[in-house]
Order: structure tokens, then sequence, then C-alpha cells
């Protein structure tokens, strides 16, 4: 059986595997890194995806022998101790996740689009996204997480970081909602959740 | 799912990688060439192909890259997708190429899957096939008897089937700059974008004073094999592209009616052949009007 | 009414929001607060069912059936059980007497014709995918090698593909009794008379095309066994009604088996189920005394998760000249499948009281017939009937606009119920608490621009531009809110509609909600955290809630028909109103006053007229130390409660949707989508919003993409997610949203559901559009999925189309075969 050396999230992993092993079941099966998921089987929902060598790629399109020497990193690999990477902090801001199941893979697809575009327009984040499906957002709070997660991360590592366990992240402009009686104000609503 | 279990060969040269292939034939293994995997693995993981072992050769430095072959440019076989889409020689050169790959799948497949691969796979609904087959592309091939090259109009022999012997690699793809007065598009109608085309255009169109002097034009899924819209190239010849005056026969849809003359489309999920026909007319119009 | 008031009531609310999502204290209901939820799932460290591991677990294969229809001759898995690392093998006869039958709960009529569903098929095969073996392995590669060593003959028998076929005298048969299932009956007023001398009836028919729900989440199960009891960890909607369910067809005793819904990762109903691979798993373990693992792949889940919708509508409206509603008549057939799973039957019903939608009228009459085939059963997927119904009616009203020469906005108004009717009980019996539905409409037709884009339909139309533009409309209704018992009782389902909440006060004054409903996605613990906050007046992050374990939540109905917060959540509430009351007597103790004089506001009960009080948790930590409580006052403040509903809820709304319809190629693009829904009062606007865009997404794509695809052998063509097209990113438009609203009287914190209403309104508001734009090339209909093919064929057959290329066959060979 071939051996590997990879390394997962800042971890380096000595590994016998067979041929067929994927790397997601690597991940997965033999390193406990559950946080990726698998949905498909045929590389279309992008559930698995992950940063192979500083880009995006489906893990479960990928052998494990072929990550032999290479820097892999995971949803679980992003935060630093307890600061969550930018693009967590913003899916979770703009509700752009519901069962979660997409979501470890659509952060990692977000953080690759916006390593090319820092500020990327409505339509570049939908057509850079549509390697990665999600079944119960409908996809515009996933656009407008990525948004603002660009904008986070072009502020700067520093100050962009939230604690998760120090208090709820920044909570920006309420969802009004106010009904359509008052129509200023319904307007302003219906716009703010048209980007 | 999961796949049957194979063994996994790493070679380190392309010499080497043809010796093993080599080896592989006079043994009748069946083994298959791994490049970036992303159409591949899919196949292995649903059970659709049982080889006894994967060559990988994605990692051959010697088959990755874009070089300025002066009339050609040459694209190694293993240089991704995205490789391809950030080549400013590509963009300049050919840019047909990177208007095809730019709507390859997506980012992250765009990341592991190879040109080469895309092409050697040849999906007859894969975006290439029609784009190296427009622009007359030279594959080069590679096996332990030495190298060959195989013009493009007779490398896409089948469904999934090329001209590449089994003991063979493809090594590059060496793509005609067509020099200045040129212009391109790639028309893809795909129901979603993870979809394969439905159908799909590959035009290169050269006018000489307001008509057309040359077109190339290729499609996509017309066939098991992708194909040349001939009779469009012919009729399109001396046709102005520009609108014409209302009421008038429009010569560049006359032309363009022409596109599914000698095609066989396919009948899937996607449309039967008859649709696939009139779309092929309808995006050949399309593309040729885009492309100038 | 007062809707005014609560509208003033909301809007001085948001006035007293500090504009970073804070309001004053006691003030959480309304609020856009981001989910509890979110941590574990942005960082990975989330618990789905694949993830759990469990010391010596081995791992399941499940052989299936390559063939629709065969009769099982052998099944061989002798030489899989010599595989290296293989535990065991077995065949369909090696459970035959111990695997029972799937249940199916609602046996809608008396002589409805309840199949036999052994969970592993035994002497016959009647879908393909079912399962016909199994291999239990030391790893998940071992076991799927495996499969390959298992022989299997079958002696083919004919497929069954189209419910029309299947009713035919000479249909072969999926079951001993006949295809039919059974057919259900219901009437009001006289259809007859309505239809007699009717000035306009229209009669239409429309498929509702079978569909796969596709949760991103593939099922996965885990089931372990300490001899004693037995755990089952599987990603379902229903570990409650599962647990019930389970015990009965296995013999395991109900309190020796505890299941665990973990994170689950989406459902839409399709994991509202009792599945053969939950049964099977119980069996393995209890035989091989160890864990046991499987999880599914995609395309075998494409197979073998329960499929929806699958009907085939005729719908006819009797209406007088000014276009109103005389009366409707609906005629359904229902594709059961092979067999009957946990509520396969009741789904049509669900809608059997919707095909009325909003509309007034004197006569009603609906017939379902529920059709054996040899394919998957269906069962409930987003929406469940309603959204069929929804659809027909919003359809077959844009017909009688258009036979009328009337604007569709226009026909709706003439017919539907004003704002000043409520309550109003329908000609189907059902009462509608509140609605507006002018002001909705109002709304969405403002947002939408509607008068802007008819003007550019016109000049398209005028131009003749090959790309048209078509307007839809769907002013929508629901019953949600599942389910007021007694109704269930009536229908003949087989248990009720409550649900179950516990609040426990904790010593430290942090406080545990255990809910019996099951999120999966849906932010329950973000929005009882809200409304148990207010309730008790403790922050928000000191709730914790606690679901989704019968050892943890004993007592539940689960999750589905948008009854989590109207049902669930008003258990919260009024356990939380028992913790009060409580909490009360002992402070009215404590503070030497009378419970009468005990004032509640902001977390603490004060004396009336006092400063004098005791903070809810200064009270939780006096009843843990019971050193000075009322005489015979148990040492808790804890309550539990279970509501069971009077009536169901009614959301509303109005969606609008402008389409660009390329008529050279076919394709269909959303230009814009407007929704106002009117969900009653709102516990989380931010969850509101998602849960209506991803409904809306659904209900798109089931317009313009999805179909499950069978050839006329029974074969799924539809297997990977490469052929059943779910919508990415890029495929949809941004929507609009907004709402009107008009709180629920049935309930006491006024909501309505929203879970599914997106699904419902947004499929006919497209292809109402799609048709709009071709109305002028003679088109009536466009079969769903609106498919560019479809589209454009739709426009070559239609009898006014202008001068176009023809198609030159008349079907494709596949997509227009087979399934019907």
């Amino acid at each position: 059986m071939p051996r590997i050396t990879v390394g997962v999230d800042g971890v380096t992993y000595e590994e016998e595997v067979e041929p067929r092993l994927l790397l997601v079941h690597l991940l997965r099966d033999r390193l406990g890194k559950t946080g990726t998921p698998i949905g498909c089987d045929t590389g279309n929902c992008g559930a698995c995806t992950v940063m192979l060598d500083g880009r995006s790629a489906k893990s479960c399109c990928v052998l494990a022998v072929q990550a032999d020497g290479s820097e892999v990193v995971t949803i679980e690999g992003l935060a630093r101790g307890q600061e969550w990477h930018p693009m967590q902090t913003a899916f979770h801001t703009e509700h752009g996740l519901q069962c979660g199941y997409c979501t470890p893979g659509m952060i990692m697809a977000a953080i690759d689009l916006v390593r090319d575009d820092p500020d990327p327009s409505e339509e570049a984040v939908r057509e850079g996204l549509e390697g990665n499906l999600c079944r119960c957002t409908g996809y515009a709070t996933i656009v407008r997480a990525v948004r603002r997660g660009a904008r986070e991360m072009a502020r700067g590592e520093t100050g962009a970081r939230t604690p998760p366990e120090t208090g709820p992240p920044p909570e920006t402009e309420a969802q009004s909602g106010a009904g359509a009686r008052n129509g200023a104000e319904a307007r302003n609503g219906a716009e703010a959740r048209t980007p | 799912m999961i796949s049957a279990p194979f063994d996994y060969i790493r070679p380190e040269s392309l010499d080497e990688a043809c010796r093993v292939l080599a080896e592989a034939d006079t043994a009748g293994d069946d083994v298959k060439v791994l490049a970036g995997g992303q159409s591949l693995l899919p196949l292995l993981r649903l059970r659709l192909a049982y080889p006894a072992a994967l060559v990988d050769i994605g990692r051959l430095r010697e088959l990755r890259g874009v070089r300025d072959g002066g009339d050609h440019v040459l694209i190694g076989a293993m240089t991704t997708h995205d490789e391809v889409l950030r080549s400013a020689l590509i963009r300049k050169e050919i840019p047909l190429v990177a208007l095809a790959t730019a709507t390859v799948a997506d980012p992250a497949v765009r990341h592991r899957g190879t040109f080469g691969g895309s092409l050697a796979h040849a999906d007859p609904a894969g975006d290439l096939p029609a784009v190296a087959l427009a622009l007359d592309c030279v594959f080069v091939a590679r096996s332990s008897a030495g190298g060959r090259e195989i013009p493009a109009a007779d490398f896409f022999v089948d469904y999934l089937e090329t001209a590449l012997e089994p003991g063979e690699v493809l090594a590059g793809v060496r793509v005609p700059k067509l020099g200045p007065g040129w212009g391109f598009h790639y028309e893809k109608f795909h129901r979603t974008a993870q979809s394969w085309a439905t159908v799909g255009v590959a035009a290169a169109v050269r006018l000489d004073g307001g008509t057309v002097e040359e077109a190339r034009i290729a499609l996509t899924n017309m066939g098991p094999a992708p194909v040349r819209a001939r009779a469009v190239e012919e009729t399109l010849r001396g046709v102005s592209p520009a609108p014409s005056a209302s009421g008038a026969r429009d010569p560049l849809a006359d032309a363009c009616d022409r596109a599914d003359e000698g095609t066989s489309p396919p009948a899937d999920l996607h449309g039967g052949p008859g649709y696939r026909r009139h779309l092929a007319r309808v995006l050949t119009r399309r593309a040729v009007a885009a492309a100038v | 009414m007062s809707e005014q008031l609560d509208a003033g009531l909301i809007a001085q609310r948001i006035a007293e929001d500090d504009g970073l999502g804070r309001p004053s204290a006691g003030h959480e209901v309304g609020r856009a607060r981001r989910r509890k939820e979110d941590a574990r799932l942005v960082t990975g460290r989330t618990t789905w069912t694949d993830n759990v591991q469990l010391p010596g677990m081995l791992y399941v294969a499940f052989l299936r059936s390559p063939m629709a229809h065969a009769r099982i001759i052998r099944v061989d898995v002798s030489a899989a059980r010599t595989l290296p690392g293989v535990v065991a093998a077995y065949g369909g006869a090696d459970f035959a007497g111990e695997q029972g039958s799937l249940p199916c709960a609602w046996p809608v009529t008396e002589d409805i014709v309840i199949p036999d569903h052994p969970p592993m098929a035994v002497t016959e095969v009647r879908y393909v995918g079912e399962a016909v073996a199994c291999v239990v392995a030391t790893d998940r590669f071992k076991a799927a090698d495996a499969l390959e060593a298992i022989e299997v003959d079958y002696e083919p028998l004919r497929a069954v593909v189209d419910m029309t076929e299947a009713l035919a005298e000479d249909a072969p048969k999926v079951h001993e009794p006949g295809n039919r299932a059974f057919t259900w009956k219901f009437a009001q007023g006289d259809v007859d008379a309505a239809f007699r001398d009717a000035p306009v009836v229209i009669d239409r028919t429309y498929v509702q095309q079978r569909l796969i729900p596709t949760a991103m989440e593939p099922r996965a199960v885990v089931a372990s066994t300490d001899g004693q009891t037995f755990t089952l960890y599987s990603s379902t909607q229903i570990p409650h009604v599962l647990r019930v369910m389970l015990a009965m067809t296995t013999g395991i005793p109900e309190h020796r088996l505890r299941v665990i819904a973990p994170d689950v990762g989406g459902g839409f109903g399709s994991k509202l189920q009792v599945t053969a691979e939950e049964v099977l798993a119980l069996l393995l373990t209890r035989r091989l005394g160890r864990p046991v693992k499987w999880t599914e792949s995609r395309s075998e889940g494409n197979l073998t998760v329960h499929h929806g919708r699958d009907q085939l509508q005729r719908i006819s409206i009797a209406a007088e000249r000014d276009g109103r509603i005389r009366g409707v008549k609906v005629d359904l057939l229902a594709d059961m499948g092979a067999y009957l799973m946990l509520v396969t039957p009741g789904v049509p019903l669900l809608g059997a009281f919707m095909y009325g939608g909003i509309y007034k009228m004197d006569a009603y009459d609906f017939t379902c017939t529920g059709v054996f085939t040899t394919k998957m059963p269906t069962d409930a997927y987003r929406g469940a009937g309603r959204p069929e119904a929804t659809f027909a009616i919003e359809r077959a009203v844009d017909e009688l606009a258009c036979e009328l020469g009337l604007d569709p906005v226009e026909v709706r108004r003439r017919n539907w119920i004003t704002h000043e009717e409520f309550p109003y009980t329908t000609v189907c019996g059902l009462t509608y608490d509140s609605g507006n539905y002018e002001a909705a409409t109002a709304r969405a037709l403002e947002l939408f621009g509607y008068d802007r884009l008819r003007a550019e339909q016109a000049e398209r139309r005028e131009r003749r531009d090959p790309v048209q533009l078509g307007v839809g409309v769907s002013t929508y209704t629901e019953m949600c809110g599942l389910a007021p018992s007694r109704v269930l009782g009536s229908l003949r389902y087989g248990a009720g509609g409550w649900e179950h909440a516990t609040v426990r006060m904790l010593p430290t004054g942090k406080v545990e909600v255990v809910t019996g409903t099951s999120p999966h996605g849906q932010g329950h613990e973000t929005a009882w955290s809200q409304i148990t906050a207010d309730a008790l007046g403790v922050p928000f992050e000191d709730v914790s809630v606690l679901h989704g374990d019968t050892a943890v939540s004993h007592k539940g109905m689960d999750t589905y028909g948008s009854r989590s917060l109207v049902v669930g959540g008003v258990a919260v509430l009024s356990a939380c109103e028992k913790v009060k009351d409580r909490a009360r007597e002992l402070a009215a103790h404590v503070l030497e006053a009378s419970a009468d004089d005990i004032e509640f506001s902001d977390g603490s009960f004060k004396v009336r007229g006092t400063d004098e009080g005791r903070t809810i948790q200064e009270l939780a930590l006096a009843a843990f130390a019971a050193h000075d409580l009322p005489d015979g006052f148990e040492p808790r403040l804890d309550a539990e409660s279970t509501f069971d509903p009077d009536n169901f809820s009614f959301p509303h709304g109005t969606h609008l949707c402008a389409v660009e319809v390329d008529t050279e190629t076919g394709r269909c693009s959303i230009r814009s989508y407007v929704a106002v829904d009117d969900v009653g009062s709102v516990v989380n606007p931010l969850i509101v919003e998602g849960q209506v865009h991803g409904g809306i997404a659904q209900g798109v794509a089931q317009a313009l993409f999805e179909e499950a695809v069978h050839d006329a052998e029974g074969n799924l063509l539809t297997t990977t997610m490469a052929d059943y097209l779910i919508p990415s990113a890029s495929d949809l438009p941004a929507f609009v949203t907004d709402r009107t609203e008009t709180p629920a009287t049935s309930n006491p914190l006024g909501v309505k559901g929203v879970g599914e209403a997106g699904t419902i309104a947004s499929t006919p508001a497209v292809v109402n559009a799609i048709v709009d734009a071709l109305r002028p090339y003679g088109v009536r209909d466009v079969r769903m999925p609106c498919t560019p093919e479809r589209v454009w064929r739709a426009i070559a057959e239609a009898p006014a189309r202008p001068a176009a290329t023809g198609p030159e066959e008349s079907e494709s060979a596949i997509s227009e075969g087979g399934a019907r």
C-alpha cells in the first residue's frame, strides 16, 4: 500500500492508504476530520471542498495518494484558536446557512473565490459558487455572507476575527420586516434584502 | 459510492510513464491514465469502470505549462484549466481556448482538472474538444516507441474514444495562432450551471471588408464526437454578419441554418435530436454574431 | 381590527431596537437574532450520523434490485461471506421471520390496500433500488466489494410505470389485489348545480412531476446494543415517531429503544420516514451484537429516499362571466409507488382541502385515487399535497382570467376572501382564522412594478422580440401547523398532532428547554430561546434548547408540516407560563405576600407597588435549596406542557414572478421575483427570511429544473446530481421578500408557520409567468419542469405560432418518453 505524507490543518500525517481511498475518506475515516462531509458521488455538490495546496478542491474527487506531499486546510483549520475566520463569521452574521451540511464546502469555496476577487459582485459570487449546492437557503443569504466576508477579509486579519464564545458577533442592519403598513420602513427592509 | 480496488503507479517522468503503459499493454492489463481525475474518479466511484491500475501523470512537470511556439501555442497536457485561464499568452493568442475553458465545470474542478485530461477523455458534451477541432489543433502523443502528432480531425474517434493507442500518453496540444483579424466565441447552452452542454458552438471568424473571409465552427454534443459545421463555414464565406435590413432574408441565419448538416445528435435528458439540431442552428448564428 | 394595533406594536418594537439587533429587555421575540446553532456548523464541529464512531463498529452495504419488477428466484450470499473482512451477509429470506412490514400510519380509507412491505425483499422486488441482500464488514470498502460476490437470480415481471396504464384492466399487478390503493372522495355543496349551465368552465390537466427531495446530507444510520437496550442514531426528522414505529415493527420494547437524531443535514420531508435501512440496522446489531453503520451514497439515495409529488391533476372551474367562481372539481391520480410508506396515502389529502385556495365558492368536489406503480414510493416532500393543490388552482385561475380577458390579479380580487370576512369557513370546511390578501397583494404589486412590467411585455409583443416577457401571479394560502389531533383522527391518521415541551430552571438560574420538535436546519435552538427569554425574563444566552434524543426529550411529534413553531413553540411558551406560575407562588411565599399581589416583569417577581422582589434566578435557587417552600410545594420550578392546537394555521401571501423566455431556445430566465408573505407574528425575521428564500428556491426548481425520470422499464435515469438538476447560486435570482403581518388568532404567539410557504407559492408563479409570456403563441400550458426543450416544443406546436422552425420529430427519445 502506498505510504503518503500529508499536512492537514497544520498537522503532518503519515499514512498507508489503499489507492482507491479518497482524500475525503482519509480526512473523515482515518484522521477524524469529520468537519468535511460528503454530499454526492459525482463531484457536483461541493460539500467536501477543502483547500489543497492553497486552492479549493473537491476532496471526493482527489485520491489520498494524489495528495501525497500536499497541505490540506479544512473547515476545522480556519479558526485561530477561538477566533473565527472572517468568512465563518460572515456566514453566521448573514444567516448564510440553515442545516449547515453544505457550509464547510461553501466557506472554503468562498475563501478561494475572494482570493482572486477581493470585492466580488453578486454575479461573481453566484458564478464562483456554482460548484457548491445548497438545498436550504436559496443562496441569497450565502451571497450576502460571501460579500461581507470579503470585505472583512480585506480589512485585514487583525480585528476581523470574532471570538465565538465571548458574545454575539457584530449584528448589523436588523432585518426589519415591519409589515406593509409602514411603507417607507417596509421598503427599506425589502431593499436591504435585494442586493 | 466506493470504487473497486485498483493499483496506483506514479511515474517520475514521461519516459517512465510510457514504459509503464507499454508494459501494461503487453501484459494485457487494463490501465488508465490519471490526470486531474475530475471525470475519471466519479466514474470509478459509480463503478462504471474497473481498471486494474491508474497511472498518475498529473505531477509530471514536463507535461505542464504553456509555451509560445511561434505560429502556435503549446499547452502541456497536465496544465490545469485554472492555469489555462491565468495564462496571458493564451488569452492573447488563442482566446477561444480561454473562453471555452471558463465554462468548464466550476472553480474547484478547474483547479484539478487538466486541459489534456479533458481532451483525452473525449466526452462529446465536453467543451474543449470542439475548440480543438475548430482550431485544427495538433495533438502530440508520446509512447515508448517515440512521438506522434495527431491532427484534431483524426483525434476524436467516437464516444469517449480517441486515436490514442493503449501505450500512448497525450503530452501536449499545439494550438495554432490564427493571426490578426479573427474573432472568437464559445456559445454554450446548458440547463444549469453544473450541467454539461446540451449543445455548444466554438466559432472563429475572420472578416475582410465587412464580410466573412473565413469561419471555423465546431459543435459540442451534436454526435458521439465533436463535429465541424463545414456547410456553415462554406456558406458563410462572403456573407455580411451585420444585421440585415428588416424584411430581408438574413444571410447569416440562412448560413447557420445548415449547422446541423452531417451531425448525429444524441437523445438524452436534456433534449432530443430534433431540439439539438434546432439549437445548433440558433447557437451557431449567435456564436458567429458574437465572434465578429 | 387588531391587525392595525399589532402592526403598530411591532413598529414600536423595532423602534426600540438599538440598531444592533438588541432590543430592550423582554423583546427577544421579533428580533433578528443570529443563530446559536451556527457555532458548530461553521467550524465543522458537527455530529452528522456518519461522524458517529463506536468501538467495534461494522459497516453495512445493501445490494439493490436492478429491476423495477421481478420475482426473486435465488439469492446466494455464500461467496460474499468468505471474503476478507466480511462478518455476515444475508438475503431477504434470512430476515423473513423478524423483519415485519414497514409501517403506513395513514390508512386513508376503510378499504385501502396496504401491501406487506418487507424492509428487505424476500420473494418479489417492486422498484429499482429495493434492497435484496446485505453485507456486514469491518470497513465500508470491504462491504462494498463483497456486494459484487452476491448472486441473485430474478425472473423479470412487467414494470408498471404509468399511472393511467396501471389502472387498465389488463395491467400487470404491482400487488395481488390490483393497482388501485384507494379512492378518497370529499364533496361540499351542490357541485352539479355549480357546473350546470355555468357560463364559463375551465377544464385542465396538470402533471406534478416526480421529485427527489435531495437533502444535502445523505441518510445514515448507526445502531448498537448492549444486549438489553438499543440505540439508533439516524439522520431523521422524526426521532420520536421513529421510536414508536420501530418498536412496533421490530418488537424491541419501546422503553429499551433510544433514538437519536444528531445534527441532521436537511430533510424537506424526505427524513419523515421509517426506512428499511433503520429497521435492518437494528436487526443486524441485535443479531451480531456489534454496532453497525450504514451511510448511503447520493446515487443510492436518489433511488431509495422516498420521492415526492407525482400526481396527475384534473381540475375544473365553473365560473360566471364576471369571473366569480361557482365551484371547483378535482380528480387526482396520485402515484404511490410500489408500497405505502409512513404517510404516503395521506399526502394528497393534505392538499384535498386547499384546491379552493383563497377563493369563495359554493361547491367543491374532490376525488383522489392512489395508484401503485413499480417505482420508489412517494411520500412527504416540502409542502406535501399543498404545493400540488396550490399549483392546480393558481394555474387554473390564470386560465380563467385568460378565458375572460381579465387581468389575473383582477380575477383573484373578485374571488378572494376579503379581510373583513375573517374568520371565514371555506367550502372545504376549514376555518381560516385571519388573513389580509388585499394588503399582501398590494404590497407585492408595488414592489414588483407590475404595471411597468406589463407595459414592457406589451412592447416586446408588439415588436416580436424573440425574448418575450411573462408575468406570473400566485396568491396562495396553506394549512399548516400540523395538526389538531381530532382532525387527524377524523382523517384516519394514526397519531395526534400535539407537541410537547419541558422547561427546567437550573439552580444557577440558567434554563433548559426540552422540545419535542426535531430541527434540522430550522433554528429551533435560537427561536425557542427567544420565546423563553421573553416569557421568563431571562437572557437569551442563558437558555439551552435540547432536542433530538428520545432519552433527553422523551415526548414529541417532531418536525414537518410547518408545525414546529405553531405547535412546538406554543408548547414552549405554555410550559414557561407554568414555570412562572410556580415561581409566582414561591415568590409570594418568600415575600410574604398574596400571589395575586405579585407582579412579573423583566424576570422579577415583585410585590405590587413596591421594589420588594425576587428574580426568577433567585427563586430557582430557592426551589433547589428547598429550605423554605410553601406547604406542599414540590422543590422545582420546572414544568411541562403538551399543546394540541384547535385549528390549523393559514399563512398566505402573494408571489409575483417575471420570466424572460427566449423563444428561439426555449430557455426561461427569472428576471425578478417578489414574495410578500404573511406568516403571522414573527419570532425571528432572519430565520423567516431564510425559510422563505429556501422555499422559493425549491419551488422554482420544480418549475424549471427537477424531475425524476424513469424509462419504460422503470429504471430511474436521474440517479446522480449530474442528471437530477439541483439549481446552484448562478441558476437562481435574488428574491425580493417582504411581509405583511396578520397574527394568527388560534395560538397565543400569533404565529402561522413558514417552512413550506415559499415552496407552495412559487411553482405556479413561475409557470404562470412562462405561459403568460407565450400566450400570443397560443400556448396554454408547459409541463414541468419547463425545460428549454419543452418550452420550445410548446411554442412550435401551439396553434398560433408565428413562422418558426418546427420540431422534426414529435417526441425526443428519452426526455418525453417513459414516465407517462
